[in-house]
């Protein structure tokens, strides 16, 4: 059956399944939108691209699926930007649909052309411009087959306008052949046996474990390997939810500002088995004075993630669900005994604190969101402070619950991804922790939430500063607070949500935080509680940029 | 430490950026890159010879190997592959010593394609060693102008390389 680009388009996005996308119409896209129209695939519509681009995003984190997000030509292009690279740098399948300008006015500077294949090229796993209409099935399938296989990223595709309007044959084709693509899910065999024997040899090991345990879907077989042969869990901030913060095991996330407990434990072990985890640079801090003494294992999908900062013993490449599941079988019980109680030490001397006064600290809030849904609620973050506090003070006890931009670290990421998040999860409640500063790089999407019925609840850790940023200028800048105040110049977050049509609530006491909690989840609208919160609280332990992951400050070295 | 690689891709427009983009965005060295059709006409093979230890390289054909349109990466080591590279060049000549450069390029091998009375065009062919005593011998002279194609290589075994598409990573 003949049919037009546009239609092609729309038939293929049905083909795979596509539930919800995300997206912001414009001049070259109107073709696709016309479609849309009628399609039987829910349209969100964002206002802005930005906001299109990290929904999609959360969508992709909270469901497992790939998030489709749509934009038009030039400026709508461009501003996907920033959403692409956050994904990109945390590994989430996006596929990304923008218009362009018409395949004969290409490269004439037209009206909102821009290169977009160009731009994107390093920022998303591959891209495709598409020449002709009889290519285009093709290319949906493979991008979404790209997307999600492998080490997982977004994938665009740019679509001109007189290709939506070009008819042709449709037939979704059933396989992909990319001769270039075949990434590789099963370990090697001896290479696992031998991992199986380190470990089994090992007096002091430790599970690393990343974002890449939560994609592949290994919590049960990271669960499994950890409580069977007493082996602890430290995660990225990526990884958390991978393993329950419950657990005693648990020793909560590592790195700048990780626990002293699982920067001691990683430093003195001598066996690290990492797990979908990358060794960045937050997490080792000096790279030569990192785990000194530590056999390294690293199991990751993507080879180049192997061996890139800190020389691995054991590399093993392939889907961590798969290769733990064999690990499993031939790993024998080490004597961690010892190992446990000098952690159990580590824990009792250096635990996570913050002062326990009359004060309203922005910990407790979180402490208190936990508390109150009992942990059982998807928790989107901004970047900052915000972000820290709740990697960790909320402890995270299911995969796909802990929704924070990572590697690029976007502000205004949390409360987009929030949205997408919802979209993807009906029923259980969604949190963005934000920051003053962050909520107001895409507070636009009020209107979307509000829109859509959304009851995303924002909890604003208000403390009138660009906190993070601050924090820094303090420690190392001679508290010389450069362009990091913003008391005075605040809107009223009460009055805003209200004139989006959510609900604002400001909380300035201790003794109210939790009513307003409960009261704000018993509410079905967007809800932004707006907590004064106590303004130069520190994010601690913190180990400053350079130095050793032990070397912490904040009374923990 | 210079290495020699072999990079089959897909013949499309746009793969060379993306090749070229990768090494500039992680801050690997090109020192040449050649690039055209191979026998088969979907494929295409550059030849890149890159500056960096062996970490970065492994580093370089990792990544390399990610991009969707790479289909194989091959490293050719020290004298186990042919290397040549093209070289056009352009030196000064006096009626004094117009003899004396005459033979500095007969004596490598190289040819005169233009005997002009101030200048002489010389074409090489010729492994890295042959173009760099060439540079030298003539350098002395004055060089006018230099143009390469940067190295190809190929190995010498009876077996070509194929694009039969990417392996399974086992390390």
């Amino acid at each position: 059956m003949k049919m037009t680009g546009a239609q092609i388009l729309i038939e293929c996005l049905k083909c795979e399944n596509v539930e919800v996308m995300f997206g912001y119409p414009g001049g070259v896209v109107l073709p696709i939108f016309d479609k849309l129209y009628d399609a039987p695939i829910k349209f969100i519509l964002t206002r802005h691209e930005q906001g299109a681009a990290h929904a999609a995003d959360g969508y992709a984190r909270v469901t497992g699926k790939v998030g489709v997000c749509l934009a038009t030509s030039g400026p709508g292009a461009t501003n996907l930007v920033t959403g692409l690279a956050t994904a990109y740098m945390d590994s989430i399948p996006i596929v990304a649909i923008t218009g362009q300008v018409k395949s004969f006015l290409i490269g004439n500077d037209a009206f909102q052309e821009a290169d977009i294949t160009g731009i994107t090229r390093p920022i998303t796993k591959h891209n495709y411009l598409v020449e002709d209409v009889k290519d285009l099935a093709r290319i949906v399938k493979e991008a979404f087959h790209i997307a999600a296989t492998g080490r997982p990223g977004p994938v665009l595709i740019d679509l001109p306008v007189d290709i939506q309007q070009q008819e042709t044959e449709f037939s979704y084709p059933e396989k992909v052949e990319i001769r270039g693509y075949n990434p590789t899910y099963e370990g090697h065999p001896g290479q696992i046996k031998r991992a199986a024997k380190a470990i089994s040899e090992s007096k002091k090991p430790i599970l690393y474990v990343g974002g890449g345990a939560i994609t592949s879907g290994a919590s049960e077989e990271v669960r499994e390997l950890a409580i069977k042969n007493g082996i602890p869990v430290t995660m990225t901030l990526l990884g958390l939810g991978a393993f329950p913060a419950t657990h005693e095991l648990c020793l909560g996330m590592l790195g700048m500002h990780g626990t002293a407990y699982a920067n001691h434990a990683i430093m003195d072990s001598d066996l690290i088995l990492a797990i979908g985890a990358r060794f960045d640079d937050r997490v080792t801090g000096k790279i030569d004075a990192f785990a000194p003494h530590a056999k390294i294992i690293h199991i990751d999908i993507d080879p180049a993630s192997v061996s890139k900062t800190v020389d691995v013993d054991i590399p093993i490449v392939g889907d961590a669900k798969h290769v733990l599941q064999v690990l499993i079988k031939s790993v024998k019980k080490p004597d961690t005994t010892a190992w446990l109680a000098q952690i159990g030490e580590w824990k009792k001397t250096y635990p996570l604190k913050y002062k326990d006064d009359e004060k309203l600290r922005p910990q407790y809030v979180v402490e208190q969101i936990c508390d109150v849904t009992k942990g059982e609620a998807i928790i989107c973050t901004e970047v900052g402070q915000n972000q820290m506090w709740t990697a960790q003070w909320f402890k995270f006890i299911k995969p796909r619950t802990m929704i924070s931009s990572g590697g690029l670290g976007t502000m205004g990421y949390g409360f987009p991804a929030a949205i997408g998040a919802a979209l993807g999860s009906p029923g259980v409640p969604v949190f963005d922790i934000a920051g003053d500063g962050s909520i107001q790089m895409n507070i636009q999407e009020l209107a979307t939430a509000v829109a859509n019925k959304l009851p995303v609840k924002i909890a604003i850790l208000n403390n009138c500063y660009l906190g993070m940023v601050r924090q820094w200028q303090e420690l190392f800048y001679n508290k010389r607070y450069s362009y990091t105040c913003l008391e005075g110049t605040q809107p009223d977050f009460v009055k805003l949500a209200e004139a989006y049509g959510a609900v604002g609530m400001r909380i300035t006491r201790k003794e109210d935080v939790r009513s307003a909690i409960e009261k704000a989840l018993a509410i079905d609208n967007t809800v932004i509680m707006d907590f004064m919160v106590e303004k130069e609280e520190n994010v601690f332990p913190m180990v400053p940029a350079g130095e050793a992951i032990n070397r912490m400050i904040g009374g923990m070295a | 430490m210079r290495h020699t690689i072999s990079v089959l891709v897909e013949n499309k427009f746009g793969v060379l950026a993306r090749i070229s983009g990768l090494f500039s965005a992680r801050g690997f060295n090109i020192s040449s890159l050649a690039v055209g059709e191979t026998e088969d006409p979907t494929v295409s093979r550059m030849t890149i010879v890159v500056e960096g230890d062996e970490k970065t390289l492994e580093q370089i054909k990792k990544q390399l190997n990610k991009l969707i349109d790479v289909i194989k990466v091959v490293d050719y080591k020290e004298g186990a592959f042919l290397d040549r590279e093209l070289i056009l060049m352009k030196v000064s000549v006096t009626p004094k010593n117009r003899k004396e450069v005459l033979e500095a390029i007969e004596s490598v091998g190289a040819r005169i394609e233009n005997a002009g009375s101030k200048s002489l065009s010389v074409e090489a062919t010729g492994d890295q060693m042959k173009i760099k005593t060439l540079l030298e011998l003539l350098r002395p002279f004055g060089i006018l102008e230099v143009v390469r194609t940067g190295r190809i290589a190929m190995d010498t075994s009876d077996r070509g390389l194929k694009a039969e598409g990417k392996p399974e990573v086992n390390e």
